[in-house]
């Protein structure tokens, strides 16, 4: 019988079958950060339980860490205490910390394939949304919660429920100015927010083959705003490369075992799925958020929509609650909508590759006046590998702050927040009320390309015709 | 480890309507800088039930009328966004002890179950009718029961789904895992063995 990659990685980790039906699931990597983590802990030193395989769990720091100061202690005594507890932790159960100090430090959706921890084949958990992220590499990899934290510290386990998948192709070519984040704002807003529910997604075809790593990465890392919990593209050469001399890839013969063993993991030609979606690259254009859901996009040549042309009353609703809280016109252009801030990091689009393309076309212009620009490298790597290309001074000419790495303004546990009702062109993932740290705070999500394009005319603006990407 | 075997729920419910209620909004991300939950309780949809000077803006939480409730109605996709566990502890934390929803995002779904926190999913027009009924009598008795799948309150009664797996986890007192996955620790070794790269 052919199988997909899931179902094979499934049967691979399934241990057995819990009196609810439930799988007992071995989690092979397990990945923490200091925001979900010391709860779990906690709970573990209450039932006296110890960690089952100190080796398989790695740690880093991402959410709290202040990316404009370097020294401890930090300005935030509950950052600092965070930041304390996990280092305690780690060291008490003989965890590997990627601490500031080692300079392996970063988001930990960036760190763990920059590793080469994250590997195909695999199961991944981390008590974070986003480590469909991991997915990329052909791993099931997926969000859970501090108990289940707690569950995979003591046993390596966890009880879970298989999911059902979903195959979406995407065929045909991207355009010149359309990327990856471009992809899975287009595959969100076509499926919903909640079109994943109960689904992993097998992302395949063309556009997935081509893609690079880091690509592939920041199409993993939204499955879950498009309500998968996990999502992935099966490995092929392009992973292998990518993984070949990481520090914790396999090497010499156990290289090749290690490739042999990745490749039986892709799906068979003519195995099942539970659903199957077809996309055209051609219709896939510069996608900017509106509202306050990933899936409320539009191609940057739309106009925001207008709730009285809504056909459903849920959707009409919906609309009008994300324009009252976004302050913005039905029916207006999004283009040329003014912006505050502008913000290029985050565990989607904070990639070395993500800084080279916007290093590239801002090189010589300048960002707007009025306008707060930040570029934050995901991991300490990243930023050290754009500091060797000069990225950075391109960046600081162009009127960016460069900062330390961190999550940033992805979200509001750090100094880096938005002020009253600032609005943010932003690289990262979500756009919920609130979610950068001021209470009215708007978030427009897009690519880091547009967000350099808002940056430097003050508006959303297409990245296009700003950079007259495609003719050079 | 022995848990509760939780089969009903009885007490007096606040409906909180709107659908895509995220996690953010549960509990801004602000608040989840801690290293305990305790204490998360009085955050619970803090930037929707105050102002940026702390005072009280309209909310069904603020209400006197809606004081002690013990059950929380709202509407579709509860619960989306983030998988952090800091959205069904404020919860739990706040007084709640069952969540009644259209229906309810996947991993926030996962995360009551494991706290011994009942989903149900009802249809729009049932949730309407309990809404209705608390808000002539925010005093009467709504009862939550996993065991019938159903919501009975002031003499009526709705249909209202609680998951199969999560029903009979919560009825049968292994909401939590933790012990059911203790005792396959010796099967999770010889999975283990056969997995390259786990080794040590
Ligand atoms: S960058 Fe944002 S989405 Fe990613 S892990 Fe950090 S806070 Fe979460």
């Amino acid at each position: 019988m052919p199988k997909s990659l899931f179902e094979k990685v499934w049967d691979a980790h399934a241990v057995r079958t819990l009196a609810n039906g439930q799988t007992q699931l071995l989690i092979g990597t397990h990945l923490i950060h200091e925001v979900t983590s010391p709860q779990a802990f906690g709970m573990l030193r209450d039932l006296k339980l110890k960690v089952a395989m100190p080796h398989r769990t790695f740690a880093t720091v991402d959410h709290i860490i202040p990316t404009d100061q370097l020294v401890e202690p930090y300005r935030d005594p509950l950052a600092q205490a965070m930041m304390d507890e996990l280092r305690k932790s780690c060291a008490e159960f003989g965890i590997t910390f990627f601490d500031r100090a080692t300079g392996k430090q970063g988001i930990v959706h960036i760190v763990g394939p920059e590793q080469g921890i994250t590997q195909p084949g695999t199961t991944i958990a981390c008590g974070d949304s986003h480590t469909s992220t991991h997915g990329a590499f052909g791993a099931i990899a997926f969000g859970i919660g501090t108990t289940q934290i707690r569950d995979v510290l003591a046993t390596q386990t966890i009880a879970l429920g298989k999911l059902k998948v979903r195959r979406i192709n995407v065929t045909g070519k991207l355009r010149p100015g359309v990327y990856a984040k471009d992809v899975i704002l287009h595959i969100i807003r076509v499926l919903g927010v909640n079109g994943g529910t109960g689904f992993a997604y097998e992302y395949g075809g063309e556009v997935f083959d081509r893609m690079t790593m880091e690509e592939r990465m920041t199409v993993c890392n939204m499955s879950i705003e498009g309500g998968a919990r996990a999502g992935y593209v099966n490995p092929d050469e392009t992973t292998f490369a990518y993984l070949k001399g990481r520090p914790y890839s396999p090497t010499g013969a156990a290289w090749d075992a290690a490739v042999a063993r990745w490749k039986s993991f892709a799906s068979d030609a003519g195995c099942h799925f539970d659903d199957v979606v077809n996309l055209a690259a051609a219709d896939i254009a510069p996608t900017v958020t509106w509202g306050i859901n990933p899936g409320q996009g539009i191609s940057i040549t739309e106009s925001i929509p207008d709730p009285a042309k809504a056909t459903a009353v849920d959707e009409k609703a919906s609309i009008e609650e994300a324009l009252a809280y976004m302050k913005l016109k039905p029916g207006a252009p999004i283009k040329g909508t003014k912006i505050d801030v502008a913000f290029i990091g985050s565990c989607t689009n904070g990639r070395l590759s993500d800084f080279q393309e916007v290093a590239r076309y801002v090189q010589g212009r300048k960002v707007a006046k009025g306008v707060k620009a930040i570029a934050v490298p995901g991991s300490q790597i990243v930023g050290i590998q754009c500091e060797k290309l000069g990225l950075d001074k391109i960046l600081v000419e162009a009127g960016f702050e460069w900062r330390a790495a961190g999550c940033s303004m992805c979200l509001a546990m750090n100094p880096d927040k938005l002020i009253g009702d600032q609005l943010c062109a932003s690289s990262s993932n979500r756009n919920f009320k609130g979610r950068q740290g001021s209470p009215t705070g708007r978030t427009l999500l897009m690519s880091p390309l547009m967000v350099a394009a808002a940056a430097i005319t003050g508006s959303v603006a297409d990245a296009r015709e700003v950079f007259d990407v495609g003719s050079n | 480890m022995s848990l509760a075997k939780i089969t009903s729920i009885a007490g007096r419910a606040v409906c909180v309507p709107g659908n895509d209620i995220d996690t953010d909004r549960i509990i801004p991300a602000r608040f989840m800088k801690c290293v305990t939950f305790d204490g998360l309780g009085e955050f619970l949809f803090y930037d929707v039930r105050k102002n940026a000077d702390g005072t009280d803006k309209p909310h069904p939480l603020n209400e006197p009328r809606f004081k002690g409730a013990t059950i929380l109605l709202s509407g579709a996709n509860f619960g989306c966004g983030s998988s952090r566990e800091h959205a069904p502890q404020a919860i739990q934390k706040y007084g709640f002890k069952a969540v009644v929803a259209e229906n309810f995002a996947e991993i926030f779904f996962g995360n009551c179950t494991t706290l011994g926190i009942p989903c149900f999913e009802a249809s729009r027009e049932d949730i309407a009718k309990i809404a209705d009924a608390i808000e002539k009598d925010p005093k009467v008795e709504v009862v939550a029961d996993v065991a019938n799948q159903e919501i009975r309150f002031g003499g009526q009664s709705v249909k209202a789904a609680v998951r199969a797996s999560s029903r009979d986890a919560l009825i049968n007192g292994r909401w939590d895992a933790i012990g059911e996955l203790l005792d396959g620790m010796g099967a999770m070794k010889t999975t283990a063995a056969k997995l390259p790269y786990l080794a040590a």
